[in-house]
Order: structure tokens, then sequence, then C-alpha cells
């Protein structure tokens, strides 16, 4: 049921754009080339996106037992912003080396926000996004500065506003990296939600708590730190996907986490291809539908379930 | 057998448990009784390498904890902290399954099902058994909890203030379950516990702890009377036989 859903979304998303769509369907003019080189990547990294977002929310969700941290609420995201501006600003030059060296500075920074949330005592689950939205702000606040002194605030403005509009073939391929990294996801399902229990409770049954809680953190940055460099800052979907899956299945991440990562995608999808279609021929950024439509989801997610929040 | 030698634990500067020895018989629910802040959470944490030793060793069956693989560790000893309260939806069944990882690490089997499916019906929990964790009573969630540690399959199970926030009945409900895990199936358990009454009626041993040292430890008999309790507790303790079992009371001790 869900893949005819996202194959028939996959389809609509091909199909969709400037060009006719008879053009497409059958064959004519440049239609080939214009699948190959743009619309097929912009299919594949929103499916990408879509997936590992989600379950790099879901992956921190567990972490730290509470059900609003995500990259995008617990600092991560800043974290790999200040991240690309330093790699420019020092001139870390190469494009592997720069993402390299954002992966490290966002695995440094996502590490420095479990450690705060674990030395912090009063473990309220309001609390915790609290401070990881504080962290945040603060990590956000110092990149700007770095921008304002090298007048550069409108290139960091850019990555806030995630878009696919400017994937094409050869720019977009970075994002491979997740798909490992989702497999690995799905083999320690099981493990990251043992130690979502906690430091004791992983030792009692056997499970190696540091380990696991090392293994989350380097998934969630790389795929934060990659998504970031190629398509920009997609806020919410970390945060909404995996709490509606929580609220419909439960959290045996063994059986959710597929679930989230196509829910993701579907939801992705979707977002696009109402943000394409409303002032068609144009786009409306992706973010700022994704914003809407998951801010809403989002809200009525906090009013509805205060019990389990 | 569980044996402690020497055991020291600092903790802030402040010595906890002090050169405390003792062994706890196989087979057989040893209570670890005392007021608030003698230690009894400390060395259960220790036993179970929560917490490291300053000074002294723990023996499991002849072996060194400390030279133990947590693996193996797990398929010997199951701890139960006081109620973990996660913030987890699960069902009673995903729960329990849980407690076969050290066996099958994650990858369950036709036989980790069949442990599932003892522990539940162990613990009377298989006809609720898909129903979340959020959504069942204290007494029932506690009760699987300790069905995950059935399912754990281990010798040794050390439990945490096993009664914490249940009613009469629960507490009298976990109490039996408890005594036939030690006695059908042989498991040894260390529980620490609060209620002296539940010790005495339900328990083997006792081992009485203040200010991080032994007062006293040996069979119930042998500590349920009033010198004893006087000295555990510090006030007046009034044991009386009551329907076979040593009772005490204490509501109005001045």
């Amino acid at each position: 049921m869900v893949f005819i859903v996202l194959f028939a979304l996959s389809v609509i998303s091909l199909l969709i754009g400037h060009v006719p769509v008879s053009y497409i369907l059958n064959m004519e003019g440049n239609a080939q080339v214009l699948l190959v080189v743009g619309r097929i990547p912009r299919l594949i990294s929103i499916l990408i996106t879509g997936m590992s977002m989600s379950v790099a929310g879901l992956i921190m969700q567990c972490l730290t037992n509470n059900k609003f941290v995500a990259p995008t609420t617990a600092g991560t995201i800043d974290g790999a912003r200040l991240g690309i501006l330093i790699s420019m600003l020092i001139g870390v030059s190469g494009f592997i080396a720069r993402t390299f060296f954002t992966f490290i500075f966002t695995l440094l920074t996502t590490g420095l926000f479990v450690m705060i949330i674990n030395r912090v005592k009063l473990k309220n689950t309001t609390l915790v996004p609290l401070v990881g939205i504080v962290y945040g702000g603060i990590l956000a606040s110092i990149t700007f500065h770095i921008a304002f002194e090298f007048n550069i605030v409108q290139g960091v403005n850019t990555w806030l506003m995630g878009s696919f509009a400017t994937v094409l073939r050869g720019n977009y391929e970075l994002l491979y990296v997740s798909l490992p990294l989702l497999v690995l996801s799905y083999v320690f399902a099981d493990k990251f939600l043992i130690a979502g229990f906690g430091k004791d409770f992983s030792k009692s049954l056997g499970l190696s708590y540091n380990t696991v809680m090392n293994l989350g953190l380097v998934i969630v940055s790389l795929i934060s730190s990659t998504i970031l460099i190629t398509v920009g800052l997609i806020p919410f979907i970390g945060v909404i996907i995996p709490n509606m899956i929580s609220l419909m299945m439960g959290d045996n991440l063994k059986k959710t986490l597929p679930i989230v990562a196509i829910s993701g995608a579907i939801f992705l999808l979707i977002c696009d291809i109402i943000g394409r279609l409303i002032i068609h021929p144009f786009e409306v950024p992706i973010s700022v539908t994704v914003s809407i439509i998951g801010g809403t989801i989002f809200l009525f997610l906090l009013i509805r379930r205060p019990k389990h929040a | 057998m569980i044996k402690l030698l020497n055991i020291t634990k600092v903790y802030e500067k402040k010595e906890v448990v002090k050169d405390l020895s003792l062994e706890i018989e196989k087979g057989k629910i040893t209570a670890l009784v005392g007021e608030n802040g003698a230690g009894k959470s400390t060395v259960l944490s220790m036993i179970a390498r929560f917490m490291k030793v300053n000074n002294g060793e723990i023996m499991l069956d002849g072996q060194s904890i400390r030279s133990i693989k947590d693996l193996e560790m797990a398929k010997k000893m199951a701890v139960l902290k006081q109620m973990n309260v996660a913030n987890v939806k699960l069902t009673i069944r995903e729960l329990v399954e849980l407690g076969r990882f050290p066996h099958s690490k994650g990858r369950l089997t036709a036989a980790d099902h069949q442990a599932v499916d003892q522990a539940l019906e162990y613990l009377t929990l298989h006809n609720i058994q898909h129903q979340y964790l959020d959504e069942i009573s204290g007494g029932q969630r506690q009760r699987a909890y300790i069905a995950m540690v059935v399912a754990q399959d281990t010798e040794y199970v050390l439990l945490d203030e096993p009664l914490n926030n249940l009613d009469m009945r629960n507490s009298v409900n976990i109490m039996k379950i408890l005594r036939k895990l030690a006695d059908e199936l042989g498991k040894t358990i260390v529980m620490v516990i609060h209620d002296i009454n539940f010790a005495s009626a339900y328990a083997d041993n006792m081992v009485a702890l203040k200010d991080g040292k032994l007062i006293r430890a040996g069979t119930v008999d042998e500590l349920m009377n009033n010198a004893c309790l006087n000295k555990i507790f510090g006030m007046n303790c009034n044991v009386q036989d009551v329907c076979g079992d040593k009772v005490c009371v204490y509501y109005k001790s001045s």
C-alpha cells in the first residue's frame, strides 16, 4: 500500500513542471535529458532526504528519550551550519575535505548537546528541547556573528532555506552517503531502543551503551551534515514523522523504523509537489510548504498528547 | 553464590559503604533492609556493576565480577531498578522480548519466542500482552518488567524496591511471584525493600545495613526481634508473632 502511494507520488513528481506533461510521456524533444539531469536527481534527493531526516530524528528521540528532539531542535543543524562556515573561512579546500570537516564539527556539537542534557539533573520533557533550542540559538548567533564580520550573511541565510530546485545531476550525489546509514540504523534499531531506556538498563541487558550512543551520534551527524550541504535545512520532518508513527504504532524501532523512513519520503514528496503546483510554473521553496504543513501537524501533536509528551 | 569482600564505596568524599563483607546464599531471597541512605541501593548497584567498587572485590560463583564480560553477565544476572518508566511506547510483549537480548542479540529465534510466552504466562500477562505499557495499571506494569527479567532467564535477579508505589494487593501479588521464582525456578533473588514485614513474610535471609556498615546478616528469624530491629532502624520496634509470621509493629513507636 505505502509503496504504491510512494510510487504514484514519484511518478507525479517526475511529470509536473514547466514542460507540458505530454512532452515527458511521449519523450518528445529533450524530455530524456530533462528527466535524467533534473527530475530524477530531484526525486531521488527528495526520497533520500525525507527518509534520512525522519530516521535521524527517530534515532535522536530514542537516544535522548525525548519525543521533541531532532536534528533541527537540538542544535545539530546549527552546528553543521557553523561547521560549513568555518570550513570555508579557514580555507579547507576540496569538496570531500569540507564535507568531512563539517561532519566532524556536527558530531562534536551534537555530542556536546547530549553531554549537556546528561548533566542536567532535571530531565523534564519540555526542558530538553528547550535546552536544545537555546543551544542551537547560541550556535546560530556565533555563525551569524562570524558571517557579519565577513559580510556573507546572505550566503548563510540561503542554507536556511532548503530547496530541491537546484538539484541537478552532479551536485546531489553526496546524499547517497545516507543510504548505507539507513541500513545501519535498521540493523541497530533494537539496540537504539534498549539504549533509550538508559545506561543501567542497557548494561543489565549486556549492551554497550556508549558504543550504541556514539554510533547513533555519528549516523545523525553524517545525515544532517550531508543534507545541509546538498539541499539545505528542511525543518520539522525529524520531529513530526517519528511522532506520528509512534502515536499510531508505538516505539518498537525494529518494526517502525522502515515505516518512519517511507513516511518521511512520502511527506516530503507531497510537500514538494504542492510547492511546485501552487504558483505553477514557479516554485514555493520546500522549506515553506514543509513548515506550514509540518508546523500545523506538530502543533496538533503538542496539543493532542500532553500525557506522553 | 555472590560474595562481597571488604567493599568500600566513596561518593563525593563520603564513604557510603564501609568495609562490607557479605555472602548471599544461592536459591534464596535475600532482603537488604535499613534506613534511607544506609547504602542498600549502592550495594545493589555495585553488584550489578552500575557503580565501580573503590576497594574490595565482588565475586560471582567464584569469579571476580570485574573479569566478566557484559554480555556474559547479562546471561547470569538480571537487574531491575526502581521502575523504569521510560518515555517509550511499547507493548507488554515487546518489553518482555527485550529480556531476550543477551541471548538473541535482537534476532529472536523460536526458542526466544517460547521463553517470552512462558514468562508472560508465568506472570499471567498473556491475555493483555498486546496492550501498551502506558495503558495498563502500575501493578501490571511492574509485573511486565518482572516478566522481562524472567524472560532474561538468569540465575541471579536483583531488584531495587520492587513494591514501590504498589497497593497491598499488587504488593502481595509481586512477592508471591518472587517467592515462586526462587522456589520453582531456583533463582537467587536479592532485593532492596523498605517494608520490613513484607521482607519478614517472604524473604529467607536479611542483610541489615546502617551508615554503609553491616549491622547483621542472617535468616529472617535471626533478625526479626526487638533488639535487632531497634538497632537497625533506630526506633522502638515491637515484633509479634501473627499467623505464623513475625510482624513488626512500629507505627506508634516513640
